[in-house]
């Protein structure tokens, strides 16, 4: 098992990565210096204190914003714009509220192009992989928070990218969805397997969820530190190791006001 | 349960509707204690109108035909101003040199109400269809225009993000993202821009015209029918709310999966 994963190739590669905003009254350094690694088909977890700069890491990441310095490669290609081979999930408000769960779902491959009956049978596909089937024809402001997250998980999937990013998909939503929307992102995950880069602030939803967490501290935003999780999935959120780790974590994250 | 409300809102506008007519009644046909050519019972309203249909006297056309004259100029003013301020609103909005060549114009003209171009429109124009239209088009395109740019503005990065992930091109993030978003915008400034015009249709034929409603009932003013005058303005309330109505069903069946604004 640990060999395979050293055999897998790195998806994402980071390297030196810093970003700075500037406006009228000055600039801002939100990251010093990231260096980074995703391995194919991993799961990884991006933790830090509250507005330290998780999400502007994600957008550097995935190219939705430049990084200041540093390069970013997914797959060996240097990335500076957003583009078809990353898939994003947003919190549930994402969703286009115009359209259907068909037509969120199919969205992608209908603007690459790809012709109807074949974008309908693949997004028909994700949209049962999430659990909802039947509820094609429902516009987003008649499901709950979880169904449309999940609308969101099958509208990334459909497109078929190579990373998925999600940024906080489940801060929005009430503590028994999360729990369980954790448990469905798992189930999907390991059906249909892709390097996810997952951003919360939730430490307990981190090491239920990844293969590796990665601390970041406050902002300015660098790596604090590394834990690789090798408990057994379905993981036992009582469990004492799992307890243990968690008491760790916290201890190690920055604290904010 | 939702049933039920709708039931008992509906009884409750017929008995409010029905007091109120009650009560001019009242004051009118049993008191008599306003003079008839001051304010006519409506039973007389009613049996005016009724004859309106088919009587051209005193203004020289039966009601129909004064109001299909104002809602030819009315909606011939306020079709042009959405074909026209729609697309227009939405390149200002989505495309910022336009914006910058149409706004100055624009927003020295905005705040003129479309009845102060009627002095102007008659000498420019005369006091035939050509002039009204020209100022049913000028007021409607205000709120239509004004709409449709802040529902372009309304839409979200995100939403914006999303489809560049997707590789959508500019037209399609105009026509699939901004332009979706901005329909209940759109559709007010439509709703808006109706009020507007018919309210500038009655106030211009009030005063240059000769015909529409506005004129029947400026001329019933001139002889003392007060009767026709209120059928006028019954007929104008009817019209304006049918056509309220149909565009409210035309929304309901555009925009989907919001609430409206």
């Amino acid at each position: 098992m640990d060999e395979a994963r050293h055999m897998s190739k790195s998806i994402i590669v980071a390297q030196g990565i810093s970003k700075t905003f500037t406006n009228k009254r000055g600039s801002t350094k939100v990251i010093e210096n990231i260096n980074l690694e995703v391995r194919e088909n991993e799961f990884l977890c991006l933790v830090g204190p509250g507005q330290c700069g998780k999400t502007t890491a994600v957008n550097v990441l995935s190219g939705l914003e430049p990084a200041s310095t540093g390069t970013v490669k997914i797959n060996g290609k240097t990335i500076t714009r957003p583009g078809p081979d990353r898939g994003f999930v947003f919190q549930s408000t994402a969703l286009y509220p115009w359209l259907t769960v068909m037509g969120n779902v199919e969205y992608g491959p209908k603007v690459r192009g790809i012709k109807k009956s074949e974008r309908r049978e693949k997004a028909q596909y994700y949209i049962n992989l999430v659990g909802l089937e039947g509820f094609e024809h429902s516009y987003p402001n008649q499901l709950s928070g979880g169904m449309q997250q999940r609308v969101g998980i099958a509208r990334a999937y459909c497109n078929e990218p190579v990373v998925l990013f999600m940024d906080q998909p489940f801060g929005a939503l009430d503590a028994q969805t999360r729990y369980l929307m954790q448990e469905e992102i798992i189930r999907i995950w390991e059906t249909a397997k892709r390097t996810i880069v997952f951003v919360t602030n939730n430490i307990e939803e981190a090491i239920y969820l990844a293969d590796r967490i990665v601390l970041l501290t406050n902002t300015p935003t660098q790596i604090k530190k590394e834990y690789k999780i090798d408990f057994p999935r379905p993981r036992d959120y009582t469990d004492p190791d799992f307890l243990a780790l968690r008491e760790e974590i916290t201890n190690e994250m920055d604290k904010t006001l | 349960m939702q049933k039920n409300k709708t039931l008992l809102y509906l009884i409750l506008s017929i008995v409010s509707l029905a007091l109120f007519i009650g009560i001019w009644y009242y004051f009118t046909a049993v008191l008599q204690i306003v003079s008839p050519k001051t304010l006519p019972s409506p039973v007389k309203v009613f049996t005016t109108f009724i004859d309106k249909f088919t009587n051209p006297n005193p203004d020289g056309a039966t009601l129909l035909v004064h109001a299909l004259s104002s809602l030819k100029i009315t909606l011939t003013g306020y079709l042009t101003a959405i074909v026209i301020g729609v697309p227009l609103g939405i390149a200002m909005a989505w495309y910022p040199k336009v914006d910058l060549y149409v706004r100055p114009i624009f927003d020295l003209l905005k705040p003129i109400p479309g009845v102060a171009w009627v002095p102007l429109m008659i000498i420019m124009l005369g006091i035939g269809f050509a002039s009204k239209v020209t100022v049913i088009f000028i007021s409607a395109i205000v709120p239509v225009l004004l709409n449709s740019y802040s529902g372009i503005k309304q839409t979200r990065d995100v939403h914006i993000w999303v489809a560049r992930t997707f590789g959508a091109s500019d037209w399609q993030m105009l026509t699939r993202i901004a332009i979706p978003t901005s329909l209940p915008y759109v559709m007010t400034g439509i709703r808006v821009a109706l009020g507007a015009a018919w309210t500038t249709i009655v106030a211009a034929e009030l005063i240059a015209s000769t015909e529409g409603l506005g004129f029947m009932i400026q001329q019933s003013r001139g002889i003392y029918r007060p009767d026709i005058i209120i059928v006028g303005m019954v007929t104008i309330g009817i019209i304006g709310s049918v056509l309220g109505l149909l565009l409210m069903l035309i929304e309901s069946v555009l925009v989907k999966g919001r609430s409206k604004v």
